[in-house]
């Protein structure tokens, strides 16, 4: 598998990252400016902003335009759902989840921000940091995204001035204190006129820290993914029922975290037993060893019993086994959530049901506080709860993995995805 | 821990036969829809991926609108052959003697927009439950906002306001009697990742894509290719010129670039200078501003 990463322009990393910030912030043009500068905006894009911003009657491109999606939100000028954008360096190749930031909209982030390795968050120069700006950092902490880079922007606006900017970053990091972020950035810029987004801004020489775009470019993420608990949710079984590979029984499904090595002893949940992997299956190739987010197949040693929803693990490290979690959820429905109602769930590859047991306080997401009286759960709330399974699942904690540790609640009635929650 | 990263066409690779697997674990009768372009050409070949040494367990879909270039019809049957995989056709000219559809008339006719008749009559005379797609988000607008599993009503139609919030890898293709799903595996690949793939696995594509020499017409910027489907504008003269495809449809809509391309090496090193967006050469996304938006509610791939 070496020689392929040789061919250097293969050798990208890919990086995910999410914008949240209101209409105001400038965090269209943010991107729009990031699209423009790094090439990613071909012309017939281009040609079809400049008529759309001469038809608004502006002067220039109005790079906004760029990320503006569906008819009903050029209209309104505002964005309301959330729009992948990619584009790509010769260092790495990025997705971008570009979200809105009112609170109305907190399931957006949340959703955006569910996959994503970065944070952008955009605070203008002239207002500081507020109520909105609380809002998506604590998105950001609790859907455990491992890097937050705060853009300081609109800097043009207030005459580059160093002292707004370090005013701000003082406000940014006494909240940061309450929240669980581990890596904080912060880059003073201005999307309109490009500076310190991929250029270096002119106007800044007080600031000596990185361009936007470099920390993109060269931000650490390799070690963003859990690799020391072993973790294999079996997604699908393979049997080929053709002649030559008459007794082939493969476990098809994605590495969620650790190392699995041919030859290695693994355990089955639920069942316990244990055998040892036989074969590390990609296609026509067989692999030493596998690890996440790669999708493979593995064959065992022994014939066990091994069906979609269980789970290969490595004895080192056993998940957690219960059936009474303990999680903070954020609710997406007009329905609000019902305790003692009963929803269906999907956790890793597991189809399960669960009934609502106790809310324990919902999160005033502007102030950071816990509310234990008003215990109605609505569209875009913040709760912490609990509930019980009808058959024991196999966890982690959300903060250890975010994808053993995280479920979606899907309401029985409509089937509509209602919830997303992250176990405590 | 260094060495446990993947690259980018991996980590994409990954993610697309992790939600195919997804889907036919999540369903019971689905289908992959397949044009013969390159981005159905590389879901297939994801598809043969995730399931390998097993055949791809559901069938493929053509909507055949009967514009077809032929490379591309040989490339799909010998395909299929070779792979062992069962494929289903569906004409876009059965729907129009059926009177359910009608051929646009006049110079600019095209069949695109009556594939979604035939598709979704398709889908629900065989009880497909879910029909996989190679669309990609950064083909176009309203495409930039759909979800991997989206979910369709009754009657086929997208409602781009009330899209299920999807996080993590956790796909929710729950539904009622008489709906479907849309599933999209390359969501989050662009033509770039596209062609890198096919240069990195050795995919086998049709002529089409490749530099070659055809008799063809300008039209508004456009180049199409001269033939019985597409009619003359009065002062139009076809004429020979070295071309290749950048997407292969219908030929009435399929916009061809000069090039000399004649290696996938070359594609890429051409997509990588080049300034204008695939779907910028197809004629029918011209029509208007939101016309991906219009198409796409009314159950359009």
């Amino acid at each position: 598998m070496s020689a392929e990463y040789n061919r250097g322009y293969l050798d990208m990393e890919l990086l995910r990252f999410t914008t949240a910030g209101s209409v105001d912030d400038g965090k269209s043009t943010l991107i729009g400016r990031l699209l423009y500068d790094s090439k990613a905006i071909f012309e017939d894009q281009l040609e079809s902003i400049e008529r759309a911003s001469l038809k608004k009657g502006e002067e220039g491109i109005n790079l906004a335009l760029l990320t503006d999606g569906l008819r009903a939100e050029r209209e309104q000028g505002i964005t309301i759902d959330v729009a992948y954008r990619y584009f790509a360096t010769p260092k790495r190749k990025f997705i971008i989840a570009d979200t809105p930031g009112h609170i109305q909209y907190t399931r957006n982030m949340v959703t955006g921000a569910s996959t994503a390795n970065v944070a952008l968050i955009l605070v203008d120069a002239r207002n500081g940091v507020i109520e909105q700006t609380i809002r998506h950092a604590f998105i950001a902490s609790l859907l455990q995204i491992p890097h937050i880079i705060v853009c300081v922007n609109k800097m043009d606006l207030v005459e580059f001035d160093e002292t707004i900017f370090e005013n701000i970053k003082a406000d940014f990091d006494k909240i940061a204190t309450k929240l669980d972020v581990h890596d904080i950035r912060f880059i003073p810029i201005s999307a309109k006129l490009g500076d310190n987004v991929v250029d270096r801004s002119k106007n800044m020489d007080w600031y000596e820290g990185p361009t936007l775009m470099y920390l993109l470019e060269n931000i650490h993420i390799a070690s963003d993914i859990n690799h020391l608990d072993a973790r294999f949710p079996v997604q699908y079984v393979i049997r080929p029922m053709r002649d030559e590979y008459h007794d082939y029984r493969g476990y098809a499904g994605r590495v969620e975290g650790g190392i699995f090595r041919k030859g290695e002893k693994v355990k089955v949940l639920p069942s316990g037993f244990t055998s040892k992997i036989k074969s590390i299956d990609i296609f026509e190739n067989s692999i030493e060893e596998t690890f996440a987010p790669q999708s493979v197949t593995i064959t065992l040693e022994d014939d066990i019993d091994i069906s979609r929803g269980n789970m290969l693990i490595k004895e080192d490290s056993i998940p957690e086994i219960g059936q009474d979690i303990d999680l903070m959820i954020c609710w997406f429905n007009e329905k609000p959530l019902i305790l003692g109602g009963k929803y269906f769930l999907k956790h890793t590859t597991s189809d399960l049901r669960c009934v609502i047991r106790d809310v324990k306080y919902r999160i005033d997401v502007n102030t950071l506080t816990n509310d234990e009286n008003n215990k109605k759960i609505g569209l875009n709330d913040i709760a912490r709860i609990t509930i019980k399974t009808t058959k024991p699942v196999f966890y982690d904690s959300y903060r250890k993995n975010r994808l053993t540790g995280s479920l979606i609640f899907i309401d029985e009635a409509t089937n509509e995805t209602v919830g997303a929650g992250m176990i405590i | 821990m260094n060495q446990y990263k993947i690259n980018h066409l991996r980590e994409l690779e990954a993610e697309s036969i992790f939600v195919i697997r997804e889907v036919v674990a999540q369903f019971e009768n689905p289908v992959m829809l397949f044009s013969g372009g390159k981005d159905s050409i590389v879901m297939f070949h994801l598809a043969r991926k995730a399931f390998w040494p097993a055949r791809v367990p559901f069938p493929l879909m053509h909507i055949d609108t009967g514009h077809n270039f032929k490379e591309t019809l040989d490339y799909r049957d010998k395909l299929m052959a070779d792979t062992e995989t069962k494929l289903i056709v569906r004409y876009v000219q059965d729907s129009i003697n059926q009177g359910k559809a009608v051929d646009e008339t006049g110079v600019n006719a095209s069949r695109n927009k009556l594939q979604t008749v035939t598709l979704l009559d398709g889908i629900e005379e065989l009880k497909f439950d879910c029909a996989m797609g190679g669309g990609r988000r950064d083909e176009e607008k309203a495409r930039a906002k759909e979800r991997f599993f989206s979910h369709r009503d009754e009657f086929g139609q997208w409602d781009p306001k009330n899209q299920r919030p999807e996080l993590w890898n956790l796909f929710n293709g729950k539904k009622h009697m008489g709906e479907h799903f849309r599933v999209f595996p390359i969501s989050n690949w662009t033509e770039m990742d596209v062609w890198q793939y096919i240069m990195l696995e050795n995919i086998p594509i049709p002529s089409l894509y490749f530099s070659h020499e055809r008799e063809v017409i300008n039209r508004d910027g456009t180049i199409l290719a001269a033939g019985e489907y597409v009619a003359l504008k009065e002062g139009e003269i076809p004429q020979k010129r070295i071309i290749r495809f950048r997407t292969i449809g219908d030929m009435t809509c399929t916009g061809a670039v000069l090039s000399k391309a004649g290696t996938v090496e070359e594609i890429i090193e051409e997509v990588a200078a080049t300034r204008v967006t695939e779907r910028g050469g197809r004629y029918d996304d011209k029509r208007s501003e939101a016309a991906m938006e219009d198409r796409k509610k009314e159950g359009y791939f």
